[in-house]
């Protein structure tokens, strides 16, 4: 499909400035063919820009914005290869179910009976059979978001830009949702750009996500990297939960590097090889601490002194002192159901993870 | 438990004769000033024209209700009169029409700015307002009139070889009937054009569609509510003009406003003038019913 670039979507060197407000500051993107593409940050990101460049709603201050290998230029929204499902859905409130979905159809001229066909095939993909005559205003939020769906994939465009379309329903629905617009992708092998803000819908439904900040793109790459291995404390702090242990390299070795902090020397792995005397930061997972009563051995095994813990269902969060100055978060799976043999408040314990699960963040 | 529903009771009546203080004075006025003068109307348009008065009152009560008749209204039915009758129909739709036509690209140009230029546009659209009614139809009459602004300016720059009379035309009645309702169409335009989400135009933009076919599409049904009321605020007033007619059109130009008016003032007819505020009245009522039905107004409410 994309011949010259041999990516669905490409954002060169872009730039946007609104007035005074620069929203994209020279944001380079590449979004492969029939990938799952989410673009992830806190608003204000720039994320949703990205979006409207590509749909072409917004055109770039500088930069190139391609689809499909194509520059686009100027070329306004209605020649463009992407359908665009919005966040409060946008459907025509004086058309029924049918006429919306059949809205893009009818602007490019296809003939009646296609039309039907290809309508009702969409209506029936997001689970929507039935409720052609109605409008919208008589459908719950999870249904105008099928019919949004429907509205666009109907189209059958290069590329389906989605913003933040799941931020509308409840936690229950848009959990089910979030699978089933993954499911849907892999179905139809469209490239989906799916705009949010909610790191953990990112996670689930990508197959890679960008991670943005105030007009710049910090890191690409699939969930999995992205969570274990962020890049840089931005992203470890948005993405999940983070201990950040901050201290100076005191040995570097092949796998890692020694950093002291505190009264502690704590070992962590590395992406780029740090020099001794450098400030860092270790970024530790909560969940990749252990705990224990028993003395632990091995690298990074510290003892401390719980200073608190809450119960959150299937987790308890533990707050433990070591040294003088840090303190640890740590979760912990609740594994039995009494509660019993769990460390409690004010009690001394071991917390111990290996070099591997620490991360040396270079500020 | 009886207790407790007789409470109850007790809430619901005096909540409810709560409720008719609270409309009384609505209703008052309602009655003072709109049922009342059109009973008055209703009556009189049945009644006689007296030898020396306006109304034959009769020497008692049951004398003048004996003599009420359909008399009037036999005497309207007459090609003069129903002539004057058509012309008022038509002329109020034209100028509800022209009123769209100039009124809708106006209120979209208004709906679409922002910030300090829409306040300054929705300003100078209401200025005229403060300044009386009868001035502006003669401020019109001097710029329209045949040695007039207009005419001298355009003879004067070579667009014209000579005058063209204008004034004392149904022209002009139409110009100032325009001129006087335009911001009656703009308003309610602007109004329910503001409304529409413009991610709408985004969507209808995002799925192919050209700019003039998202206004067919979009645009244009999303804002009937608005085209609607404006085309009743428009039209029933002009139905019953009589200034502009008066004073714009000269004798030439008689609408039914100024029929009414005629014979209650000159004529002295109150009978005839009530026969034919009524027709006018029902008129009106009927165009505004059949337009609202036709355009589904309820419907488009509700949107």
């Amino acid at each position: 499909m994309s011949e010259e670039s041999g990516y669905a979507v490409e954002l060169r060197e872009v730039t946007k400035r609104f007035g005074e407000t620069l929203a994209l500051d020279g944001v380079t993107l590449q979004v492969r063919d029939g990938e799952f593409f989410s673009m992830l940050g806190p608003s204000g990101c720039g994320k949703t820009t990205s979006l409207r460049l590509i749909a072409g709603f917004e055109t770039p201050t500088e930069g190139e914005v391609c689809i499909g290998g194509v520059e686009q230029g100027r070329r306004p929204a209605f020649q463009r290869p992407v359908n665009t499902v919005f966040q409060n859905y946008a459907l025509f409130p004086h058309m029924t179910v049918y006429e919306n979905a059949a809205f893009g159809l009818e602007m490019k001229r296809v003939p009646r009976s296609e039309t039907r066909e290809r309508v009702l095939q969409a209506l029936e993909m997001v689970q929507l059979p039935g409720k052609e005559d109605r409008t919208p205003r008589q459908l719950s939020g999870g249904q105008q978001q099928r019919v949004a769906l429907a509205r666009a994939l109907v189209n059958r465009p290069k590329v389906l830009l989605l913003d933040e379309p799941l931020g509308a329903l409840d936690l229950k629905l848009r959990k089910a949702m979030q699978l089933e617009l993954k499911a849907l992708q892999e179905r139809v092998g469209i490239t989906f750009i799916y705009v949010t803000h909610d790191q953990e819908e990112a996670l689930t439904m990508s197959d890679r996500i960008a991670v943005m900040n105030l007009g710049h793109v910090l890191q690409v790459g699939p969930p999995a990297e992205i969570y274990e291995r962020p890049a840089s404390r931005f992203v470890a702090d948005f993405i999940g939960e983070t201990n950040f242990l901050e201290g100076r390299v005191a040995a570097v070795e092949t796998e890692w590097a020694t950093v002291a902090m505190d009264v502690l020397p704590v070992r962590s792995s590395f992406a780029r090889r740090p020099a001794v005397g450098d400030r860092v930061t270790v970024a530790v997972r909560p969940e990749k601490v252990r705990i224990s009563r028993r003395r632990l051995e091995g690298p990074n095994a510290f003892e401390g002194r719980v200073e608190g813990m809450t119960y959150v269902g299937k987790d308890s969060d533990y707050r433990v002192r070591i040294g003088r100055e840090t303190l640890l978060r740590v979760r912990v799976q609740n594994e039995t159901t009494d509660g019993a043999d769990v460390p409690g408040v004010g009690e001394t314990i071991w917390v111990q993870w290996p070099p591997a699960s620490g991360r040396l963040l270079e500020e | 438990m009886r207790a407790i529903r007789a409470w109850g009771q007790q809430i619901r009546e005096s909540s409810s004769a709560q409720g008719v203080l609270l409309v009384l004075p609505a209703f008052g006025w309602m009655l003072v000033f709109l049922i009342l003068p059109i009973l008055l109307i209703l009556i009189l348009s049945f009644a006689w024209r007296g030898q020396y008065g306006p109304v034959d009152w009769g020497s008692s009560l049951s004398e003048f209700l004996d003599r009420l008749s359909l008399d009037s209204y036999v005497r309207l039915v007459d090609p003069l009169y129903l002539e004057v009758l058509w012309t008022s129909l038509r002329m109020a739709a034209v100028t509800t029409g022209i009123c769209i036509l100039v009124g809708y690209p106006v209120a979209y140009f208004l709906a679409r700015s922002q910030g300090r230029l829409r306040s300054l546009l929705l300003f100078l659209l209401l200025v005229p307002f403060w300044t009386n009614f009868l001035i502006r139809i003669y401020a019109w009459m001097i710029l329209l009139r045949t040695h007039g602004l207009l005419n001298r300016a355009l003879v004067g720059i070579g667009l014209l070889s000579e005058p063209v009379t204008v004034m004392y035309t149904p022209t002009a009645v139409m110009i100032a009937l325009v001129y006087e309702f335009l911001p009656f169409m703009v308003l309610p335009l602007f109004t329910s054009l503001e409304k529409i989400d413009a991610h709408l135009f985004e969507a209808a933009s995002d799925l192919y569609a050209r700019p003039a076919r998202t206004f067919w599409r979009v645009t244009l049904p999303l804002s009937l509510p608005g085209v609607i009321a404006g085309t009743i605020l428009v039209f029933v007033p002009t139905m019953g003009m009589f200034v502009v007619p008066d004073l714009m059109g000269g004798a030439r130009t008689a609408l039914v406003g100024n029929l009414v008016r005629q014979q209650f003032l000159s004529a002295r007819d109150w009978p005839f003038g009530s026969a034919a505020s009524m027709v006018l009245m029902l008129l009106t009522l009927v165009a505004t019913l059949i337009y609202t039905r036709v355009s589904g107004f309820g419907e488009e409410l509700a949107v």
